[in-house]
């Protein structure tokens, strides 16, 4: 399909969303949170600014998390969008949903689905070896060197995101034991024969 | 939002045809690379755009190493992508850690090199519809030079404008000897980094030396050179995820204790990424010392205009210059 509005001010877009694929027919100007909730009720994206600026609208595009109140629909067509629903549902929590659980990382909940899609991307980050503004400057000149996922790297990862309840500490400690845990359940993975 | 159409290129001729055929209409066109500029300026309609031409999707993402040791990185490459790549980690660290302390992880997954570079001032009144801005509306009045003025610039400011550029991989570049590669009607123009970007004078609507029409394809970092002893420091309100006061990216050449070769790139200081040339030139062939890097920033600064509310940016500045210094001196 030629994606190309040729004049016309609304447009046709298929995404995947959660694993379902979806078409849209909207306004050339709307954005993918728009889309998500008052046309396709995916409601857990939510929005704080709508200027980029504090995370809640936070969303996972074709793997990697981007804010969806700067992405334009009509831009995406073709992709993969997973928000927070998409990774574990109330009955079936992901494990980083689960922690955020365990280790009270939430007040009010508004933030959550952004950090925690925003949190999956990281660890994702982090395992293929991006460094960090926090990342010493000798290792971050040296590809080789693996990233240690500190408490500091993980702030500084995750700073995107705002949380006008403060959950910040709990937050670290659930992205801390997650990390841990798969960690761990790796390295059982590699001593089974 | 006023309406605009949206229109997908297939390639760089594709996407300068669109353009060519938007001028001869009559109507404004816009390119949309990572839309984290562009989208929130449509939206607070700051700008205005009947077509939008999207070039995200083309196929200029890639990170190459020239024969002659020149690093090319394609202009839609995301800044994510390219902070994390091992050739511009290992050969242009500084260009790495600079674009790593800007904005967040999820921009700089959307945010391409093109649109850094091409990036508007946040200067607060520059985005509010409400007060005038000569960078906004030509001839409307500069609300800064009377107004809130701890962000503005400090050098090379004028009567219409003393907003500063915001860019932090452009204060990295602005230190290194770079290449930005444009198409434009007429074919390719390749122009030095340091003329990309325009001191404000009396048109400060106009960022850059570009043509409306022409397209940024991709950036040439020359090498080999001393980039890989470089550093960035951002000065900030607050520890992350906030635009610099003022920054720092250096790279140092010492041999036998003698300041062989020196860049220094400032952000936070002027209208465009800041070269620090006079700082540099009084530090060439001079001792590798503390008091060689404080006495050369002052000369520096010897120029500076600060008003009662951006002073303190030179006290930053002072402190660190020789800092990010003393720190390459140590390590090399
Ligand atoms: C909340 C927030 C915080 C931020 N913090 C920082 C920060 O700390 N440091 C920092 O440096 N930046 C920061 N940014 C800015 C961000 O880096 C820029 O918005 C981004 O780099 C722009 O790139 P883009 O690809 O999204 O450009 P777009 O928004 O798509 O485009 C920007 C402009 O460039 C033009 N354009 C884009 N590509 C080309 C091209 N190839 N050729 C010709 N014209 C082109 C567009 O037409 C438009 O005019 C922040 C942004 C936000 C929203
Ligand atoms: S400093 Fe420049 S951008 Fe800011 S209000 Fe004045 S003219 Fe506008
Ligand atoms: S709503 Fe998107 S970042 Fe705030
Ligand atoms: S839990 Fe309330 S905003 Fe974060």
């Amino acid at each position: 399909m030629d994606h190309d509005t040729g004049g016309a001010s609304t447009l046709s877009t298929k995404i995947v969303v959660n694993g379902t694929p979806q078409e849209l027919t909207h306004d050339v100007r709307m954005t993918l949170l728009d889309a998500l909730r008052d046309h396709l009720g995916v409601t857990s994206a939510k929005k704080g600014c709508d200027h980029g600026q504090c995370g809640a609208c936070t969303v996972l595009v074709d793997g990697r998390r981007v804010v969806s109140c700067l992405s334009l629909t009509a831009s995406l067509d073709g992709s993969e969008v997973v928000t927070a629903e998409g990774l574990g549902t109330p009955d079936d929590l992901s494990d980083l949903q689960q922690a955020f659980v365990d280790r009270d990382g939430l007040q009010c909940g508004y933030c959550t689905p952004g950090q925690v899609c925003s949190a999956q991307a990281m660890l994702a980050e982090v395992a293929s070896g991006m460094p960090s503004h926090v990342t010493d400057p000798s290792a971050l000149a040296d590809p080789d060197v693996a990233v240690e996922l500190s408490d500091a790297e993980i702030r500084e990862r995750m700073s995107g995101n705002l949380c006008r309840c403060g959950a910040y500490v709990n937050i670290v400690a659930a992205i801390r034991d997650t990390a841990a845990q798969r960690a761990a359940a790796a390295g059982s993975a590699e001593e089974r024969p | 939002m006023k309406p605009f159409t949206y229109e997908r290129a297939t390639s760089v001729a594709d996407a300068l045809r669109r353009t060519a055929g938007a001028t001869q209409d009559g109507a404004s066109a816009a390119y949309l690379a990572g839309g984290t500029n562009l989208v929130d300026h449509l939206r607070l309609g700051i700008r205005e755009a009947d077509r939008l031409i999207d070039v995200s999707h083309l196929d200029l993402t890639e990170v190459t190493e020239l024969d002659d040791g020149t690093v090319r990185i394609g202009a839609l490459a995301r800044n994510a992508d390219v902070a994390a790549h091992p050739l511009v980690r290992r050969r242009f660290p500084v260009v790495s850690a600079a674009m790593l302390a800007g904005a967040s992880g999820q921009l700089r997954n959307m945010a391409t090199m093109g649109g850094n570079l091409l990036q508007r001032t946040r200067c607060v009144y520059f985005q509010d519809l409400s007060t005038p801005c000569n960078k906004r509306e030509p001839g409307s009045g500069c609300s800064a030079i009377e107004g809130f003025g701890t962000y503005n610039a400090l050098i090379g400011a004028s009567d219409a404008c003393v907003a500063v550029h915001p860019s932090d991989l452009c204060v990295a570049l602005a230190a290194l000897d770079v290449t930005v590669v444009v198409e434009g009607p007429l074919g390719e123009r390749r122009i030095d980094f340091g003329d990309l970007h325009r001191l404000p004078g009396d048109r400060p609507d106009q960022d850059t030396t570009l043509e409306r029409s022409e397209l940024i394809t991709a950036l040439e970092i020359a090498g080999p050179g001393f980039a890989d002893r470089s550093r960035y420091r951002k000065l900030r309100e607050r520890a992350s995820y906030a635009f610099a006061t003022v920054s720092v990216a250096a790279a140092l050449d010492v041999r036998d204790g003698q300041i062989d070769d020196v860049r220094i790139g400032l952000g936070g200081v002027a209208h465009k990424p800041y070269r620090a040339r006079r700082a540099e030139d009084a530090l060439r062939g001079g001792p590798a010392t503390h008091e060689a890097y404080a006495a050369a920033i002052a000369t520096e600064l010897e120029q500076a205009r600060p008003g009662p509310d951006n002073a303190y940016k030179i006290l930053q500045l002072q402190r660190a210059v020789p800092a990010v210094l003393d720190a390459l001196t140590e390590a090399a």
